[in-house]
């Protein structure tokens, strides 16, 4: 047996690997609205403040940047 | 004058401002919509984009439809009792904000466990616990912070429409296969596996057929599912005796799979793998490029998704129950609420009915039924709640009877042979004999060489590039045009556009605006005094005209009447200080001068002496008489209009001479008007805004609706375009005009390119490599050239 033998299953492996994600990818949908998740990752759950009603003072929002 | 904005909305907030928390508003809805927002965190909408949010609309009653469980079982994805999952079509999401708002629904009830917003669809999915909220809380809610879901017949018929992915994996599969029969043809390309006494590398050479095996199986996916669609398409048109694009690239694909395999079998050589995955790769990239479509507008509306899913029925014992639209039989009793839209034909039995048919005619004037008068179905009642007897049923009624015209039936793609499928035919004719001759010489000279001769050729002359061609330029050139507003609905209605003769305009909304009018008064002037009661009577009313009229006037200082009466249909009256004043109706102020034009009037009486009157005129759209001026130089051109003939004069002093102006004509006159020119050789153009004209836009080579707000509705059609853009019609045509040239030029270039190709297939010396690298060349220089082409051509655009 030659090392090609095993480069080869190797490398077709591999490749069809990343093949088959691709696959389960536009499956799940994922290529179906390629514009919102861009959007998306730039939101940050610590970026929701706290209320800025208008009784509260501006202590407040001193917090919500700790927060 | 204070020019604070609103924080909300963004707009002027005038001089009804609302103050509230330190900011200012400029109405209530909208003032609700930041408590809704500051109470449950959700603040942060404003930090991401300023001014943006929209003012929520008054909704009483209008979703009790959504109470019904075989309609919530028609619209919801998934329901099981208690979970629910709805995917909402919510035309304002436009912004940042309002992916992040809608996405943090959670925050705003317990009960919604997850949103996710598709923001090129403009939709939201929504799963909530329907323990906690119903659909039509939900609704409600997302109404009541600005983002009302829009909610039709349509949603109601097909409820899950499954997103086309074959060609995203037949793209992949075709990518995966040709790097690896890329990177598995590598020895061939540098000769590593010839036999040492050719001066080949030896060791390769014992594994020859490992890798010629492998490349033979990545290529049949690529062969036998990723470019099954050109089979088809070549055996469909072969069917129909029509010799299209799609032969000759299955013939060249076939070829090369049958010729590969072949001189594998009896190691002849190494086959053309290479050639034959790059080359379906390539073809399915171009359709990919070319599918490009703008999946937040639809083309294929009819008048389902103007009307709604349900209405409220009223029973003989005075229940009032909302019923599903198609469930409406003759003789049952309904009730029309403000603002709603009348479902179907019928008779009108209480109350007064102001009726807004200008979607269905274009007429744009409200008109008013009475006791025992007709109403059809299209109208929208502006004038408080009606009730009225159904004569037919929906599907029956005189304004949907026009889907039934057979036009609607037929796929407007499949009547037109585009460029590259007539130039496809003379092509493949063209191949053909060429094959064939050099076959024939070589079996006189030759014959060993002679079969070797004819795949080459029908290899090399794979139109490859051709077929790219109308693809890169036609994909590129609808992304110019959707950059500056005019949303196409394929590639081949652009090289419809660019073959158009004739164009045929609606007036009312698509070269008049629906949003603004002037009006100019005739009669005796009036005294400031009556002036200032004049605006301060508007004022208070609400109807439509009364509106249009106050924001026509001028500023006057605000005073409390003394005294305001509506006349529902008639008019208003004021009074302040001795001061009366009477507007409306002709009859209504006491005229009873006959010889009113059509044109819409206000009229003025003031202590009940006859004043004058305000005329209303349309408004035409900016840029309209250059427009036509341009085209008519080469398009012959003419008016259909659903109005009557008040506009006349204007119209004829704005247009070329001797445009033909149709005035009072029905939907099907349209149709039938458009017909009678294709009759006479002649490629249409209409230009329409209703759904009156959906049968002339269906009917049309190229049927273009012409929108203030391109989310909210528009007919059938094959293109979209933003008013604003209406004054750039020639100038978009003639850009397709451009855009064809540049195809040609291009088959031009790819012509080029296979004579170089045949040059070696003929004389019998084609090497695997020489097609290796002749196909991709031409593929890249092709796609290279449409690009930088098409790119000049939108850079002159506006």
């Amino acid at each position: 047996m030659s090392v090609i033998y095993i480069l080869l299953a190797i490398s077709i492996t591999v490749a069809i690997i990343f093949f088959v994600a691709f696959i389960i990818s536009v499956k799940n949908g994922q290529y179906d609205d390629s514009y919102t998740p861009s959007v998306r990752i730039l939101f940050e759950d610590e970026l929701v403040k706290k209320k800025k009603n208008s009784k509260k003072t501006k202590i407040d929002t001193s917090i919500e940047i700790n927060n | 004058m204070d020019k604070q904005k609103c924080y909300h909305c963004g707009d002027e907030c005038g001089s009804g401002a609302i103050v509230y928390d330190e900011k200012h508003f400029c109405c209530n809805g909208c003032k609700t919509v930041y408590e809704i927002f500051s109470e449950n965190d959700l603040s942060y909408y404003y930090d991401l984009q300023s001014g943006t949010g929209s003012t929520p609309t008054a909704i009483e009653g209008k979703y009790d439809f959504l109470e019904n469980d075989t309609i919530i079982d028609r619209l919801t994805e998934f329901n099981d009792g208690s979970l629910q999952i709805v995917n909402l079509y919510i035309p304002l999401i436009h912004c940042s904000s309002c992916i992040w708002v809608l996405e943090n629904m959670n925050k705003l009830n317990p009960f919604i466990t997850q949103s996710q917003v598709d923001f090129p669809k403009k939709t939201v999915r929504i799963t909530y616990n329907s323990k906690g909220i119903s659909l039509k809380q939900l609704v409600v809610l997302l109404t009541k912070i600005g983002y009302e879901p829009y909610i039709s017949l349509d949603d109601f018929d097909n409820k899950k429409k499954s997103a086309d992915r074959s060609l995203i994996y037949k793209l992949g599969v075709a990518g995966f296969a040709f790097g690896n029969v890329m990177f598995l043809s590598f020895p061939e390309y540098f000769d590593l596996s010839t036999s040492e006494a050719s001066g080949g590398e030896y060791w390769l050479n014992q594994y020859e057929d490992v890798f010629r095996w492998l490349m033979f199986a990545f290529s049949l996916p690529v062969v036998f599912y990723a470019g099954a669609d050109y089979f088809i398409s070549a055996y469909k048109g072969l069917r129909s005796k029509i010799l299209n694009i799609d032969v000759p690239i299955s013939l060249g694909i076939l070829v090369l799979f049958l010729r590969s395999t072949l001189e594998i079998i009896f190691d002849w050589g190494s086959g053309f793998f290479d050639s034959l995955t790059g080359l379906v790769f390539f073809l399915l990239l171009g359709k990919f490029f070319q599918q490009k479509t703008y999946s937040f507008l639809s083309f294929e509306r009819d008048y389902k998704s103007y009307f709604p899913i349900a209405v409220t029925k009223i029973f003989e014992n005075g229940k009032e129950e909302s019923t599903q639209v198609h469930e409406i039989k003759q003789g049952d009793r309904l009730l029309i609420r403000n603002e709603e839209l009348i479902p179907v034909d019928g008779i009108l039995l209480k109350g007064k009915a102001k009726i807004d048919y200008s979607f269905v005619t274009g007429e744009s004037v409200p008109v008013e039924r009475e006791y025992g008068d007709k109403v059809f179905a299209g109208g929208r009642q502006l004038n408080g709640p009606i009730e009225m007897e159904a004569l037919k049923s929906v599907s029956q009624s005189y304004l949907t009877q026009l889907w039934s015209n057979s036009v609607f039936k037929t796929d407007k793609s499949t009547r037109f042979q585009t460029l590259t499928d007539s130039i496809g035919k003379r092509f493949t004719i063209g191949v053909l004999s060429i094959a064939f001759l050099a076959t024939a010489f070589w079996l006189y000279y030759d014959p060993s060489k002679a079969i070797n001769v004819f795949t080459a050729v029908l290899i090399i002359a794979c139109p490859c590039a051709i077929a790219l061609a109308s693809p890169f330029t036609l994909g590129n050139m609808l992304r110019i045009f959707g950059q500056k507003k005019f949303y196409l609905r394929d590639t081949t209605t652009i090289e419809q556009l660019a073959q158009v003769d004739t164009a045929i305009f609606d007036k009312t909304g698509t070269i008049t605006t629906t949003q603004k009018s002037t009006a100019t008064y005739e009669g005796m002037p009036l005294t400031p005094k009556e002036e200032s009661l004049l605006k301060n009577t508007l004022r208070a009313s609400n109807h439509p005209l009364s509106r249009a009229l106050y924001d026509l006037l001028e500023e006057q200082n605000i005073v409390t009447l003394d005294d305001y009466e509506e006349h529902l249909g008639k008019g208003v009256e004021g009074s302040k200080d001795n001061e009366h004043i009477k507007i409306g109706s002709s009859n209504f102020v006491g005229n009873h001068q006959a010889g009113d034009s059509a044109n819409t009037a206000v009229h003025i009486a003031s202590n009940d002496h006859y004043k004058g009157k305000y005329v209303f005129h349309n408004q035409y759209r900016e840029g309209v008489s250059d427009l036509f001026k341009n085209m008519s130089e080469t398009f012959q051109l003419a008016i259909l209009s659903g109005d009557n003939e008040g506009e006349k004069a204007n119209l004829e002093k704005l247009l070329p001479k001797l445009t033909p102006l149709f005035f009072n004509q029905k939907p099907e006159d349209k149709l039938e008007f458009i017909k009678s020119l294709q009759n006479q050789h002649k490629k249409v153009l209409m230009v329409g805004d209703g759904l009156n004209d959906a049968g002339a836009l269906a009917q049309a080579e190229v049927g273009i609706a012409v929108s203030e707000n391109i989310n909210v509705f528009s007919p059938a059609c094959d293109g979209i375009m933003d008013a604003s853009k209406l004054k750039q019609l020639y100038n978009y045509i003639m850009a397709s005009k451009k855009a064809m040239r540049i195809i040609k030029l291009s088959f031009m270039l790819s012509l080029l390119y296979n004579v170089i190709g045949l040059y070696f297939a003929v004389t019998g010396q084609l090497e695997p490599v020489i097609a290796a690298i002749l196909m991709p060349l031409s593929s890249i220089s092709v796609v290279g050239f449409t690009t930088i082409m098409t790119n000049l051509v939108g850079r002159k655009l506006n």
